[in-house]
């Protein structure tokens, strides 16, 4: 170490400078565009993903008027259908779910939820922002670049993704969507280290790791899985782009495409779909786990009672990331990889169920001996328990090896998939609006309009989905731009198919009203106040409300007890916030 | 109320959808019957978990929903109740996993008296090779495809002089007998999928893959492309015939004569 002399250091004494004053920000740019606020970071995620999801949610009128009317639409030709569904999946796993949950809510309820007063790198986190927008940008280009954009599918398997007999495969599609995703795992890096971070070093006196609340363990345990899973995909990524631009042979085999030998030899195709696959199962449960941290906090704060089991839960969600990384094949049993591995792969997916199951359990056995206020949020947490356990039953047929051969590849697997990891979680992010919108605004969104919204979306969900799963299992295909004449499908099949349709043009109009909700609450919205719900997290115990940047003023809380303090016997309120000492409080100071 | 109602509702609903809706899988047409089996228990066991934990829901929602002067019981954990809980979902992970697992050895385990055929895919049409007289299927090579030998097979084998090969999507097998398809494409990924053999594989460049199964009744089948191999992919389509023992050799036969004809001037 230099010895330096005492006065050589500056005048400004590191005790003199008062803590908070160093977060404000000094502009309107840097307070809203370049802001370096968690919680304004948070909203400019949450909007660009959710603007990203309406692209998305057209896409999947355009598919499904194909499929429910084929041939009346002219202009979705098959090109089109398959780049259609190609970003539909991709934005709406990638660029809306994962933005969403780790930028958005991630970034808006971990500094408030763990009591500290922003991120612990800010500036990291500002730049997260705009490398994530700008990967946006790249990947919506696409639609414009000659050629349109990919239609390799959404898994963008080679050799097919980067050869001519599919869309954007020898034109800029497929490369913009690697470049983009490139840039995506990037931007996500910066954010999902600062999410890990703060929840590890920035916790306020008194939140141990046991005491946090199971949205927060949720968003800390995926993004710990997503900076892990990422890199997977990155590497397949940077791999295909350098077969695609400069030639190199990673997953080509030796290859006779049209009639023309290419020059291309010793790569394997199979390699791409395990580095796929990798990333792949993992980002189900990235997207899962914070939807059921989220729906744990809101199930017991409107039942108001303690989470059951909340020990359990902890564990039951690191098994759970720790088990995704260990089950990644099961979405290749007939993928031509060697079957022996299917023993091994159904083995470790089928034990994933079990902490699944415990989760499932703790939730229904919350509600059990509650006092279940059936508010909005309550009402999307129901729905997200019985579309997530619905969901989450096919996939033991689809995980159990044997039973997957007749069903892979069908509509059942489309099917599955939107059930668990499309309708669950996107109930539970708008049950989670419905809730922290008042901590964000100040204002309640409109009830009725949020229960019109609940009941078409939920219902409509249901409707579109679980007679799809018998489509598949019937045998008819996936990925199918017109099933055309196929002996096995009767009729009634085309007609199902056309009832689909008209629900999923309803659910997705349903989702306007919604936006309205957002906007027209913001305005003339109920003023909530600062616990509306009479929560006991910390982020409900905010000096203000909506929360400065800073959050605390001038002093950080303190936390005396776990999360779920809610009708403990003998207390005055059927809930006692986290930083509240004392069970038996003076009069007037619980409510912000 | 109304939502434990609904709850109720949607419950029924998809039960009594899944006993009378018209939509179920397609006859079998293959000695596969243990899949099917499988998957009928596997219904069984989450159609009842189902039912259960919707109806538990609905009951909490009715019985428990906020009146007046209602608390809610403060009860942090149960050790018991989730060890119980616990136990019972492996209990029943169990019996779906393990019939799953000894159907799977026999679905990779090929019968020795199973026959070779090859299964051949490109963008967006099949094509078929069956061993000769010799009973054996000769090497090919992805880099000898030639309009002339569309198939890649290598001249140099003698194996493979009295292959039939069969263009145009129509694959012939004979009843009763097990057959091990061997799997080969010269672009992209596709996949041999039959629904009535329960049979699905893919077919990757530069690797062999394989599926096995015995037909078990005669007649003609669709054959799908099940893996997105580019915008032709809906119209891959072939038919398996599966034929009498007798009129199988027949047209055999008369296939015989005329591909071998066909490939033999090339080695001389």
């Amino acid at each position: 170490m230099v010895d330096v002399p005492l006065g050589h250091i500056g005048p400004a004494h590191a005790a003199d400078v008062d803590d908070v004053e160093l977060y404000h920000p000094h502009s309107w740019v840097t307070k809203y565009v370049f802001s370096q606020d968690a919680k304004i970071i948070a909203i400019q995620y949450s909007a660009t993903a959710l603007t990203v999801g309406l692209i998305a949610l057209v896409l999947s009128w355009l598919m499904r008027l194909q499929l429910g009317f084929p041939g009346v639409f002219s202009f979705i030709d098959a090109n089109a259908y398959y780049q259609f569904i190609t970003m539909h999946g991709m934005m709406m796993v990638v660029y809306v779910l994962t933005a969403l949950f780790l930028g958005g809510f991630g970034n808006y309820l971990i500094p408030l939820m763990v009591g500290a007063r922003d991120m612990v790198f800010p500036y990291v986190n500002m730049v997260s922002f705009w490398v994530y927008l700008l990967a946006v940008l790249i990947l919506v280009a696409s639609f414009f670049a000659p050629g349109g954009p990919t239609g390799a599918g959404w898994t963008l398997y080679p050799p097919q993704a980067i050869l001519s007999g599919t869309p954007g495969g020898q034109d800029w599609g497929i490369i913009l969507m690697l470049v983009s995703l490139i840039v995506f795992i990037i931007g996500f890096t910066m954010g999902g280290l600062n999410y890990v971070v703060t929840v590890l070093q920035a916790r306020a006196r008194g939140m141990t790791l046991m005491r946090m609340p199971l949205t927060v363990w949720g968003i800390f345990t995926a993004s710990f899985m997503a900076l892990l899973a990422f890199p997977a995909l990155f590497v397949g990524s940077v791999m295909m782009l350098f077969d695609r631009t400069l030639g190199t042979s990673f997953f080509m085999p030796a290859i006779v495409e049209m009639g023309q030998t290419l020059d291309r030899s010793g790569g394997s195709p199979i390699l791409f779909q395990h580095l796929f696959w990798f990333f792949g199962h993992p980002e189900v449960y990235i997207v899962a786990l914070p939807a059921f941290g989220i729906v744990s906090d809101l199930i017991s704060t409107h039942a108001r009672r303690n989470i059951f089991g909340y020990r359990m839960m902890v564990w039951a969600l690191l098994a759970i990331g720790a088990l995704s990384f260990i089950v990644w094949a099961h979405h290749m049993y007939v993928s031509g990889m060697n079957p022996y591995f299917g023993f091994f792969f159904a083995t470790t997916t089928l034990i994933i169920a079990i902490p699944t199951a415990i989760k499932v359990y703790n939730w229904v056995l919350t509600l059990w001996r509650g006092d279940i206020h059936l508010t909005v949020p309550m009402l999307f947490a129901l729905a997200f328990i019985v579309t997530f356990v619905n969901g989450g039953l096919t996939g033991l047929f689809l995980g159990n090896v044997v039973v997957d051969v007749p069903l892979s590849d069908t509509m059942f697997v489309v099917a599955h998939f939107h059930m668990v990891m499309g309708v669950a979680p996107i109930l539970v992010i708008f049950g989670a609006i419905y809730h922290w919108y008042p901590k964000i605004t100040g204002r309640m969104l409109n009830d009725p309009l949020g229960k019109l919204h609940f009941w078409v979306t939920f219902l409509g969900a249901y409707a579109i989905f679980f007679p799809m799963h018998y489509l598949g299992l019937m045998g008819v295909p996936r990925r199918y731009h017109e099933i055309g004449e196929m002996a096995f499908v009767p009729a009634s099949a085309h007609t199902l198919n056309a009832f689909i349709t008209i629900v999923a043009l309803i659910v997705g109009a349903v989702q306007l009203i919604f936006v309205f909700n957002l906007f027209w609450s913001l305005r003339y919205g109920r003023p909530s106040g600062g616990n509306p719900w009479r929560a006991t997290t910390l982020e409900w115990q905010t000096p203000e409300t909506p929360p400065p940047h800073g959050n605390w003023g001038a002093k950080l809380p303190v936390v005396y007890r776990w999360a779920y303090d809610y009708s403990v016997p003998g207390a005055v309120e059927d809930f006692l916030p986290q930083n509240q000492p004392s069970a038996q409080p003076a009069s007037g100071t619980i409510h912000g | 109320m109304a939502v434990a109602l609904i709850l109720v509702l949607i419950t029924v609903g998809s039960v009594v959808f899944h006993l009378v809706s018209p939509w179920w899988w397609t006859p079998i047409a293959s000695n596969w019957g243990y899949i099917d089996s499988t998957i009928v228990i596997t219904f069984w066991i989450t159609g009842a978990v189902f039912v259960a934990v919707v109806f538990f829901m609905a009951y909490c929602v009715y019985r428990f929903r906020h009146q007046p002067g209602r608390q809610a019981h403060y009860e942090p954990e149960s050790k018991r109740l989730e060890l119980w809980l616990t136990i019972l979902t492996g209990v029943g992970v169990a019996a779906m996993l393990t019939p799953g697992l000894f159907v799977w050895r026999q679905f990779i385990t090929v019968p020795e008296d199973a026959t070779d055929i090859e299964v051949l895919g490109q963008q967006w049409q099949w094509a078929f090779r069956l061993p000769g007289p010799d009973g054996k299927l000769g090497m090919t090579d992805t880099r000898l495809v030639s309009p002339d030998n569309p198939l890649g097979i290598s001249r140099e084998d003698p194996k493979g002089q009295d292959d039939v090969i069969i263009e145009g999507g129509e694959l012939r097998l004979p009843v009763d007998k097990p057959v091990k398809a061997l799997l080969r494409s010269v672009d992209v990924i596709h996949n041999f999928y039959v629904p009535e053999m329960r049979a699905k594989m893919d077919l990757v460049p530069g690797q062999v893959s394989y599926i096995w199964f015995t037909p078990t009744r005669t007649g003609t089948f669709e054959i799908l492309c099940a893996e997105l191999c580019g915008v032709g992919h809906p119209q891959m389509r072939g038919t398996v015939v599966v034929q009498e023992q007798k009129d199988y050799q027949a047209w055999l036969e008369g296939q015989a004569s005329r591909n071998f004809a066909r490939l033999a001037p090339a080695v001389q």
